[in-house]
């Protein structure tokens, strides 16, 4: 298991949340673990709680992970997928208020070096000031 | 011991300092525990080159001088090393 933080992409799209994830592996590599999901249970543009989760438990690092969200229902589901995780992982998981692909690669780069959880994160929101 | 080291280097990467070549700039430097400031201008404004935030931001363009200056234990190698980057274009060390 990776010692640094995980990075997870929760898009309505399954082809947005693929290809920031495709950005993330190509520009930072692959020292930081990192899992996408994106689409309705059904088909269609949407979230699914479940597939956050599995999302969240393939890009699991011990160190925590950073969600990057895009829209609404996205943020919610992230949330209730985290409210779900099993106690000892609940505080080791935050949602960063940052656009989907600028964040998902400006807190995969902070990862990549070995920052902790909240560098992380920080770093996704420092998009909004910059 | 402290040292502090400067050097400048030309940007000739195609795109100047955009998104890959700022990740890879930013990696680099967060490799070193010297201070590592850049700079398009030798009187500044100098920014945190661990900041990728920032570096990217700088949007400094293909032929711009780069001016690369550190503190700290490592800063002589940190320097080096990131001249040596930029040199290089961008590509892994061989």
């Amino acid at each position: 298991m990776s010692a640094n933080v995980g990075i997870v992409i929760v898009s309505h799209s399954p082809d947005v949340a693929k290809g920031a994830a495709d950005m993330v592996r190509q520009m930072v590599g692959d020292d930081v673990p990192l899992a996408w999901c994106g689409g309705a249970p059904g088909g269609g543009l949407g979230t699914s709680v479940e597939a956050i989760m599995s999302a969240i438990d393939s890009a699991w690092s011990d160190a925590g992970v950073a969600i990057l969200v895009d829209l609404g229902g996205a943020e919610t589901n992230s949330e209730m997928a985290i409210e779900m995780l099993p106690d000892d992982r609940r505080d080791r998981v935050v949602i960063c208020n940052a656009p989907v692909v600028e964040g998902a690669v400006m807190a995969g780069t902070e990862a990549s070096a070995g920052s902790s959880l909240e560098h992380v994160r920080r770093t996704a929101e420092e998009l909004r000031a910059a | 011991m402290s040292q502090t080291a400067q050097s400048t280097v030309v940007i000739e990467h195609e795109v100047g300092l955009h998104a890959r070549p700022s990740v890879k700039l930013t990696q680099l430097a967060k490799s070193f525990a010297a201070k590592i400031e850049i700079a398009t201008r030798p009187d500044g404004p100098w920014i945190d080159a661990k900041s990728i935030v920032k570096v990217m931001g700088s949007k400094t363009p293909k032929g711009a001088l780069l001016h690369v200056r550190a503190q700290g234990d490592d800063a002589e190698a940190a320097v080096r090393s990131i001249v040596a980057l930029v040199e290089r274009d961008f590509e892994a060390a061989i």
